[in-house]
């Protein structure tokens, strides 16, 4: 049912989502743009929740916000951890297509999300266990039609690990 | 019977994908066998071949296997076959025989030479594209050993790599024979446009068959248009008037290439096709004509250049064109049988002389000038004694192999109808004679003419050439023995009665007969007027040395005329080939190659150099660029889609 | 509440991150922004998945997230070998390979 709360929630999430993605452009510091990242995902994971996807909110929060984003801090911290904004810019007029760009695509989607009509598509409510988000049908699919990629997953991740060994290995001095 | 056919030419082919292929790595010892065995093998298959075609009954003498179908494209089938008969089995005999003699006389003139390997290489792919042409039982077979003996000579006489003047004469050897080959092919498309087929058999059948469709022609009709096309390649390939200019300059290869081209291989292609194609040339009195006129012009100025030729295998060369001018004679008066029988008994005599010369040439180190030589009976007496047999038979002497074979096609000639022919044919071979006998006397009489330096190392030549040379004088002494004419009395032509069956096709003029009596003066007539030459090259040369030069002073026009050839390299030079070389470098290079070919080719890249430096600008290193580039496309795709669906 | 207000916040976030990727020369900070997109297309999958009853939009992010995690191992690494060769986090400052 559409409650008041929600909608609430949603422009409250929503409003603090924008306001942090639009502060990880604006932060001179890289670090303080990480901050503001772990901000804007978590408020994601709270419209993941009003959207009733408890499984995708808590990864969201546990591998993203937390795992992911740690290890982002963890890099900032080893190599340069207040840096700012390295002062040579050889493309300063790339700020202003970056804007026009960004505003193109917005301006471009409009329409489109019109055009299917998505705005009409009437809500399915289920808080059921049984729903769409919940982990048991997701779990069911996931390890049944899915099975492989999945699996394949487990391929990438350790083809990403060895390849990010590799990679900040300490050279030895030859 | 005949199963072993194949064999014949394949063993040279053998040897030759071995030598050339391996030979370089294992050693001269490893080519000789290799080479030679293979041709002595090839004789040994054709001498059985042949044993086998004799034994048979005369009207079961032919024999035609097929292998595969060579090409079958719609109508048109070409298949892989060989034919032996009488007119075939005498080719291979000369072609493998004298052929085997000269790789035999090569292990020694060839001894020590670096690209030995590559020579018996050549040399035997040379056996085999001849082969293949004698054997084929088609057309387009012929036309591949046709070609085939066309690149060997290429090959060959221009096998002294590292020198340009045996390159210049290779290719022009080439070429020369590029312009007969275009009238081979267009008479071979001809045949194949009148009678559907390629084959001999089929094709004589049809001609023999029809006599409505195919009457015996007395102006220009198809057969004389087919018949004139297929003799220009014969003209090419056996170097008649005017296409003989190759055949001179072939010298310029190792001395046995010249005996293989000049004896057995080769040259003897054009008449051995005119002969083939009897059935053709004989019902054209038009074809038969240009035969005739060309063959004797040939024989006549062949033999008045070798006259004043001073090296000693450019004489050769020219006596040559001379004498392959006599077969085509002998064709061209449809004494078919007559100008095979010369071609044998000339295939035995001048490889002998090349052979011979060689021998010389070799004894002197590598001098070929006559003016040089003089006086070598003493150094090379089994050279000598063999080159005057060989001297003696070509002039036509009794009763050497010349005589008979000559004197046949001067009495076809006027037994023929063709008195002049006949007289001017008599005429060539006092000529013949004369010029023979003053390469004679002017290389083995006389005084010394060289210096002591080379009289230090004068010799006679090692057993391995000696002994092809001892072979062959016996066959050119002996080799007329197979063809005694009918007025000795000693029954039939039996060499014409051999290959009667082969030309059983051919349309037979009304002749009359002539006494056997009148026969034997004619024969008289010809010795004589050899005699008359020989004495006369005698007293030139042998007896007043003077006079040579004193004629030459007084007659200095007529002198100079024929000492250079009629100026004919000169004409062509002039008048063709500097034309075709103008116009090829200032138009079709100048113009159209460095103008429009390469023009568009380098403006195709000049305009990639220009759009690529503009574009290379894009490609400017930042990964903020590049990021801009890709959401621009991802921002028009969009616009894209939401044009199409708003 | 309608399924365009997610996908307008969906847009708005992802055009944020992609002029982001082009604004800054940090490469981390290029880095976070790219996660920003990622999240962006991760919320529209959600929404669809919800609005049109599949499940297969939520199993989508769930891959999303595999890759993102993935990239973001690796990326880093090649971040701190750039800087252990070159001093720097600038771009701007990596752009040898050219004409």
């Amino acid at each position: 049912m559409e409650s008041a709360l929600d909608t609430a929630l949603f422009y409250l999430f929503a409003v603090v989502a924008m306001a942090a993605a639009v502060n990880v452009l604006l932060q001179r510091r890289v670090f303080y743009s990480a901050l503001s990242l772990i901000v804007c995902l978590t408020s994601v994971a709270g419209v993941y929740m009003l959207l009733q996807s408890p499984f995708i909110a808590t990864v969201q929060v546990i591998v993203y916000a937390g795992a992911i984003m740690v290890l982002f801090l963890f890099v900032i911290m080893l190599l340069d951890p207040f840096s700012a904004e390295a002062a040579r810019d050889k493309r300063r007029y790339l700020n202003y297509v970056a804007v026009l760009l960004g505003l193109a695509i917005l301006i471009f989607l409009y329409p489109l999300l019109n055009a299917y009509e998505l705005a009409h598509v009437p809500r399915l409510l289920d808080s059921a266990a049984g729903g769409v988000g919940s982990v048991r049908r997701l779990a069911a699919v996931l390890f049944d039609e899915y099975l492989l990629p999945f699996e394949l997953t487990s391929v990438l991740i350790l083809v990403a690990i060895v390849g990010a060994v590799v990679l900040a290995r300490r050279q030895a001095k030859a | 019977m005949l199963d072993y056919l194949w064999l014949i030419p394949l063993l040279p082919l053998a040897g030759s994908a071995l030598n050339g292929l391996a030979g370089k790595r294992l050693g001269s010892s490893f080519v000789t066998w290799v080479g030679c065995g293979s041709a002595g093998l090839a004789f040994l298959a054709a001498a059985a071949a042949v044993l086998d075609l004799v034994r048979a009954a005369p009207q079961n003498r032919e024999v035609l296997i097929s292998y595969f179908t060579w090409i079958a494209c719609g109508d048109f089938v070409a298949e892989a076959q060989f034919l032996l008969d009488p007119l075939s089995g005498v080719m291979i005999l000369v072609v493998t025989g004298v052929g085997f003699v000269i790789h035999v006389y090569s292990i020694g003139y060839m001894h020590g030479d670096g690209g030995y390997y590559r020579f018996f290489s050549y040399m035997n792919l040379f056996l085999f594209a001849m082969l293949v042409l004698v054997m084929a039982g088609n057309f387009l077979m012929m036309f591949v050993g046709w070609e085939g003996v066309g690149l060997c000579s290429y090959l060959l006489i221009g096998y002294y790599i590292d020198r340009k003047s045996a390159g210049d004469a290779g290719k022009k050897a080439f070429v020369v024979n590029r312009i007969g080959d275009v009238g081979f092919i267009l008479g071979v498309f001809l045949v194949f446009a009148t009678f559907g087929s390629l084959d001999f058999a089929e094709v004589f059948r049809q001609i023999a068959s029809a006599p409505v469709r195919f009457p015996a022609e007395t102006g220009v009709g198809l057969l004389t248009a087919i018949a004139l096309l297929l003799f220009v390649g014969a003209i090419g390939k056996s170097a008649q008037i005017p296409l003989y200019v190759w055949l001179p300059d072939a010298m310029e290869g190792p001395t046995p290439v010249s005996a293989l081209i000049h004896a057995a291989t080769m040259v003897t292609a054009g008449v051995y096709m005119v002969v083939r194609c009897a059935p053709i040339y004989s019902r054209s009195e038009a074809a038969l004509g240009v035969v005739t006129v060309v063959g004797i012009l040939t024989a006549w100025l062949a033999a008045t250049i070798g006259l004043t030729q001073t090296d000693i295998k450019r004489v050769l060369a020219y006596s040559t064109v001379s004498q392959l001018g006599y077969m085509f004679v002998a064709a061209g008066v449809t004494a078919f049988s007559a100008g095979i029988f010369h071609l044998m008994t000339h295939a035995f005599f001048k490889a002998l002389l090349f052979l011979g010369a060689g021998s010389v040439i070799h004894a002197m180190g590598g001098e070929q000038d006559l003016t040089r030589m003089g006086g070598l009976r003493r150094y090379a007496p089994i050279t000598y004694r063999t080159m005057c047999i060989a001297a003696l038979a070509i002039s036509g002497i009794f009763p050497l192999a010349g005589f008979f074979s000559k004197d046949e096609i001067l009495f076809s000639a006027w037994a023929g109808g063709h008195p002049v022919v006949w007289a001017v044919g008599l005429a060539t071979a006092g000529l013949t004679a004369f010029y023979m006998f003053r390469l004679t006397f002017l290389a083995f009489h006389g005084p010394e003419r060289f210096g002591d330096d080379v009289r230090h190392h004068l010799h006679e030549s090692p057993p391995s050439m000696t002994i092809p040379l001892v072979i062959l004088a016996i066959l050119a002494t002996v080799g007329g023995f197979v063809g005694l004419p009918p007025w000795m009395g000693l029954g039939p032509n039996r060499f014409a009665e051999f290959l009667a069956p082969a030309l059983a096709h051919a349309h037979r003029p009304e002749t009359h007969e002539i006494s056997h009596s009148v026969e034997f003066v004619f024969a008289l007539v010809s010795v004589l007027a050899a005699l008359i030459g020989i004495f006369l090259a005698r007293y030139m040369y042998v007896g007043n040395p003077a006079a040579a030069g004193l004629l030459a002073a007084r007659a200095r026009g007529p002198y100079t005329l024929l000492y250079r050839k009629y100026y004919v390299d000169e004409i062509y030079d002039r008048l063709l080939v500097n034309p075709i070389v103008v116009v090829s470098r200032e138009m079709l290079w100048k113009g159209i190659d460095v103008g429009i070919v390469d023009g568009t080719v380098n403006g195709v890249g000049a305009s990639m150099r220009v759009w690529g430096g503009l574009l290379k600008y894009v490609q400017n290193g930042l990964v903020r660029s590049y990021a801009s580039w890709i959401l621009t496309g991802a921002a028009l795709l969009l616009y894209y889609v939401a044009r199409m669906r708003g | 509440m309608g399924l365009h207000h997610y996908l307008i916040l969906s847009a708005l976030l992802f055009a944020v991150g992609a002029a982001g990727v082009i604004v800054k020369k940090n490469i981390i900070a290029i880095f976070l922004c790219i996660e920003l997109m990622l999240n962006a297309a991760n919320l529209s999958f959600v929404a669809f998945s919800r609005y049109l009853d599949q499940v297969h939009g939520q199993i989508f992010v769930f891959f999303v997230m595999v890759v993102a995690a993935a990239e973001a191992a690796v990326g880093l690494a090649i971040t701190i070998t750039l800087y252990r060769n070159r001093r720097t986090l600038n771009v701007d400052d990596a752009d040898l390979m050219k004409w």
